[in-house]
């Protein structure tokens, strides 16, 4: 069963976040991000050259300006391939794990899995990012050593950052599945 | 509660047959390892297993049944299928079943017994896991095969689900060694089944090592026998062998060419890595060493160099001595003292003209010695670089003379000054007890003292300066050399292969941590903590790798992980116990991120290889999310003609079925078996696809007997049917 909304993330770009459910435990959510706007792609693109232009002016030497193109090419592919995410996917299976994936733009995925008995619990944060303060969803990880102590903080959606009411969404989702895993597991 | 099946993406398309693998209770999961292909007979299915049982110490059973056929299979297949479960007891019984060429899989799980716990959900769900058993096996994540004080039989317990999986997939190793194309009983399918084939220079090269090593291996112990003999022991050649850097780098790789052609095989991964760094570095340096001398060699670029030499070293020399006759005047404005300097600069100057008639007298000689080093070059691109730098700091001999010299003057002349600058204040330096004492002087003793002292310190600036110049000229030029000697350490120590692996198959790299690595008794287990980097969510592939076979006893009390006297699984061993013994156990069972690249399970979409791979599977009956269909099997290369295989006992038709449709299990009939006239064929009949296979039955030899009080109903216990086993699955009959 699919579901498509669309929600806004801190900046107030456009999200849209896409729920599968497959089956009462296995879930996911796949969260677009707006895309590289050609507003500043240009912008970006225009200061470079218009700096080599002026380096060139100065020094004569016409290598700057075919460095400055250079430069803005494989800046513009380096930003596609290491930086730019487009989506970010959380897939929850009861019983076996979490699983984030970040697609990046050039097609490149990157994916961390956590199995699920490692998982604590998932729950809404508030962090101070710069000068605002957001809520991200995070899974809290079992420490080995303290039965009720959290060894780690796994931040979801970290490219995307959704507001508030798109990760209730999640989270209620989430949070369904965890019952149910602890209602099963602890049941012979 | 959801039964997890682990299935190989090697065989997801391989004939119909049973599912061989191991059942793990604690997660309900199946871990399919190897299907096992019609006809077999069902007491050599038990005995491999059982063999396999007790080599690897993996519960390996038969799980169930594989179907893969073009159409909807009937009912009196299912009741067939079902029937094979009362031949092979498992509980429960997994039935998956794939249309050829379509995409939709069917799993059912069948319970025989009732379950015990009435609590229990009534309602099975399967979860289908592809994983990818060649890049499991290929990381290093698993222990070794042999580990001592091991418990036979012994199941490791953990909530890690995928540990276990790791685990029984990497200890397995033993079924994995008869596949389908062998001449065996049973014919499997796994991962080697498709690998096996295309490494036939590999297997080749394999083979041709070891006579290779063993003729190396006594080469290079007769060259290193003749490198210890005595006579470099004795003191000439002793000295000029330490100072020298290309008898050093020789020497070096003398030792890396020994490591490589030992004939010990590498116990570990380390030392297999480290193998495989030196062989790779060794082969880097031989590649660049010919470059560089089809480089020299051509187009007489000795002859252009060698005449160049000589007025390069004329030059040097001119602008040393500009140098002292600028150091003679008032250099940089400073007023020297006349006389000492004209000493020093003469002194100097001398030692300069004695080197260009020394340099002027070899000229000659040049280019052969070029020429001869340049020949070098083969050996390697270390050695040409190290000859150079012994070139270069022969070359410059004297700046490093006049270095020593004035480095001399000066140490003398700071010590004489601190000396006099002691008796100047009537304090002496007292030898045993290693301190200044206060000393009452004479008179004439400190008048001369004092004398002496003022004539050292007016004369300071100048020798200064001269060893601050020298020095510099000095510190440049063993600059020069140092960026060379870089550079030689550079192509012995960078480990090629290790970097190679990483940017193309990253999962073999996969190894435990640290951490993890045996450790001596009297030190405390490890904290397993993820580092902080993996706070940020990111994904860590940097992340400690914690093994897999590790978080066995991770739902253990802590107590009892510390302790040396658990009992422990078959495949850990208590780090305390003995030195050098398999790693600690540790608290958690921490599989990174990182680990799941070696899962290898099948991606959706593209992206780099070896990265993470996500999960795909079906969450109960249905659609698989993504199934990544391996490639057909590869037609069988014709084994050895193959006489025909006759299976003992021979036994006699059955009458009682159509047409000696040779199937023995209870088969409630009606079986449209294939013609006898079939003539019996090899086992293995040359080049058969994989579709041919169940089409001709695999028809052998010998026939089965129907032992007269087969029930014919499925789900009772056979007596055990001894000779009887299947000559084909029947719903195939019809490709």
């Amino acid at each position: 069963m699919e579901d498509e909304r669309s929600f806004s993330d801190i900046c107030g770009g456009r999200l849209a976040l896409q729920r599968r459910y497959y089956s009462p435990s296995c879930r996911e959510f796949c969260l677009r991000c707006p895309r590289l706007s050609l507003r500043s792609l240009t912008a970006v693109t225009c200061t470079v050259w218009l700096a080599a232009y002026g380096l060139f002016t100065l020094c004569e030497n016409s290598m700057i300006l075919s460095a400055a193109i250079f430069i803005t090419l494989l800046g513009l592919l380096g930003y596609l391939h290491f930086v730019k995410i487009d989506q970010e996917t959380l897939l929850i299976i009861d019983s076996l794990g979490i699983q984030m994936t970040s697609s990046y733009a050039s097609g490149k995925e990157s994916t961390t899995f956590i199995e699920m008995g490692k998982v604590k619990d998932i729950v809404i944060n508030e962090a101070i990012y710069m000068q605002k303060v957001i809520y991200y969803l995070c899974i809290l990880l079992k420490d080995p050593v303290e039965p009720h102590g959290i060894a780690q903080v796994v931040p979801v959606f970290q490219s995307a950052k959704p507001r508030l009411d798109c990760l209730i969404e999640v989270y209620r989702s989430c949070q369904e599945i965890l019952a149910h895993q602890k209602a099963t597991s602890t049941s012979p | 509660m959801v039964l997890k099946a682990f299935f190989p993406t090697c065989c997801v398309s391989v004939d119909s047959g049973l599912l061989v693998g191991r059942w793990v209770p604690e997660h309900s999961s199946a871990v399919v390892l190897a299907v096992l292909h019609f006809p077999f007979i069902p007491i050599q299915v038990k005995q491999l297993l059982a063999q396999v049982r007790q080599a690897s110490e993996v519960g390996v059973a038969v799980l169930g049944t594989w179907c893969h056929c073009r159409q909807e299979p009937e009912e009196s297949l299912g009741r067939f299928l079902e029937g094979l479960g009362a031949v092979f007891p498992h509980e429960p019984w997994l039935q998956l079943c794939r249309e050829r060429g379509g995409t939709l899989w069917s799993c059912e799980v069948t319970h025989r017994q009732a379950p015990t716990d009435p609590s229990a959900p009534g309602e099975d769900q399967v979860m289908l896991i592809f994983y990818d058993q060649r890049q499991v096996l290929l990381s290093q994540l698993h222990p070794p095969t042999v580990l001592p004080d091991r418990q036979a039989g012994a199941t490791p317990a953990s909530t890690g689900g995928l540990a276990a999986v790791f685990d029984t997939v990497a200890r397995s190793e033993v079924l994995f060694r008869s596949d389908r194309f062998d001449e065996g009983p049973v014919r499997l399918s796994h991962w080697q089944s498709e690998g096996v084939e295309a490494s036939i220079l590999a297997e080749l090269a394999r083979r041709a090592s070891g006579p290779v090593c063993l003729l190396l291996a006594s080469l290079l112990s007769l060259v290193s026998a003749v490198g210890a003999c005595r006579v470099f022991k004795l003191w000439p050649l002793s000295f000029v062998g330490s100072k020298l850097s290309t008898c050093e780098q020789l020497r070096h790789r003398l030792e890396h060419l020994t490591l490589i052609f030992s004939t010990r095989k590498a116990e570990n991964s380390a030392q297999l890595m480290r193998k495989a760094n030196t062989v790779a570095s060794v082969l880097l340096d031989v590649a660049l060493g010919l470059t560089l001398l089809s480089w020299l060699h051509g187009r007489s670029r000795i002859g252009h160099l060698a005449d160049a030499l000589v007025p390069v070293a004329d030059h040097v020399a001119e602008e040393l001595q500009h140098l002292l006759q600028w150091l003679m005047g008032a250099p940089a404005g400073l007023k020297m003292n006349r006389a000492l300097d004209q000493v020093l600069g003469r002194f100097f100057l001398y030692h300069i003209h004695l080197w260009i008639s020394y340099i002027h007298l070899m000229s000659p000689f040049i280019e052969h010695i070029l020429w001869h080093v340049g020949l070098s070059a083969c050996l390697g691109l270390t050695v040409a670089l190290s000859l150079l730098s012994d070139i270069i700091a022969l070359l410059t001999f004297h700046i490093y003379c006049f270095y020593v010299y004035g480095a001399r003057l000066y140490c003398l002349k700071i010590h004489g000054l601190s000396s006099l600058w002691r008796l100047f204040r009537g304090k002496k330096w007292n030898v045993l007890r290693q301190r200044v004492d206060s000393c009452s002087y004479d008179l004439d003793q400190l008048f001369i003292g004092t004398l002496l002292f003022t004539i050292l310190l007016f004369l300071l600036p100048t020798t200064a300066l001269y060893y601050l110049v020298f020095t510099l000229l000095r510190l440049l030029v063993v600059a020069v050399q140092g960026l060379i000697h870089l550079l030689v350490d550079l192509i012995n120590s960078l480990p090629l292969y290790s970097l190679g692996l990483r940017l193309c198959r990253p999962y073999r790299l996969a190894d435990k941590p640290a951490a993890l690595q045996p450790r001596d008794a009297h030190l405390p287990p490890p904290q397993l903590w993820l580092p902080p980097q993996g706070l940020l969510g990111c994904s860590v592939p940097q992340a400690v790798l914690w093994g897999a076979h590790l978080p066995l006893e991770a739902e253990r009390g802590q107590a009892g992980l510390r302790t040396t006297a658990q009992p422990r699984p078959a495949l850990r061993q208590s780090g305390g116990s003995s030195a050098g013994s398999w790693p600690v156990l540790c608290g958690r069972p921490p599989i990174t991120p990182w680990a799941w690249r070696s899962l290898g399970v099948s991606r959706c979409g593209g992206g780099q290889p070896g990265w993470p791979c996500s999960i795909t599977g079906t969450a109960c009956l249905g659609t698989p999310l993504g199934v990544q269909s391996t490639a057909l099997c590869p037609p069988c290369v014709p084994r050895s003609g193959g006489p025909v295989h006759h299976s003992s006992p021979q036994v006699e038709r059955p009458a009682g079925l159509p047409g000696g449709s040779p199937v023995a299990l209870p088969w409630p009939g009606g079986v449209e078996g294939p013609s006898q006239d079939e003539p019996p064929r090899a086992r293995h009949p040359p080049a058969p696809s994989a579709k041919q296979h169940p089409a001709c039955g695999g028809l052998k030899q010998s026939l089965t007997p129907i032992p007269s009080s087969s029930p014919s109903r499925p789900g009772t216990s056979l007596p055990e049917p001894h000779g009887v086993y299947l000559l084909m699955f029947p719903g195939e009959v019809a490709l």
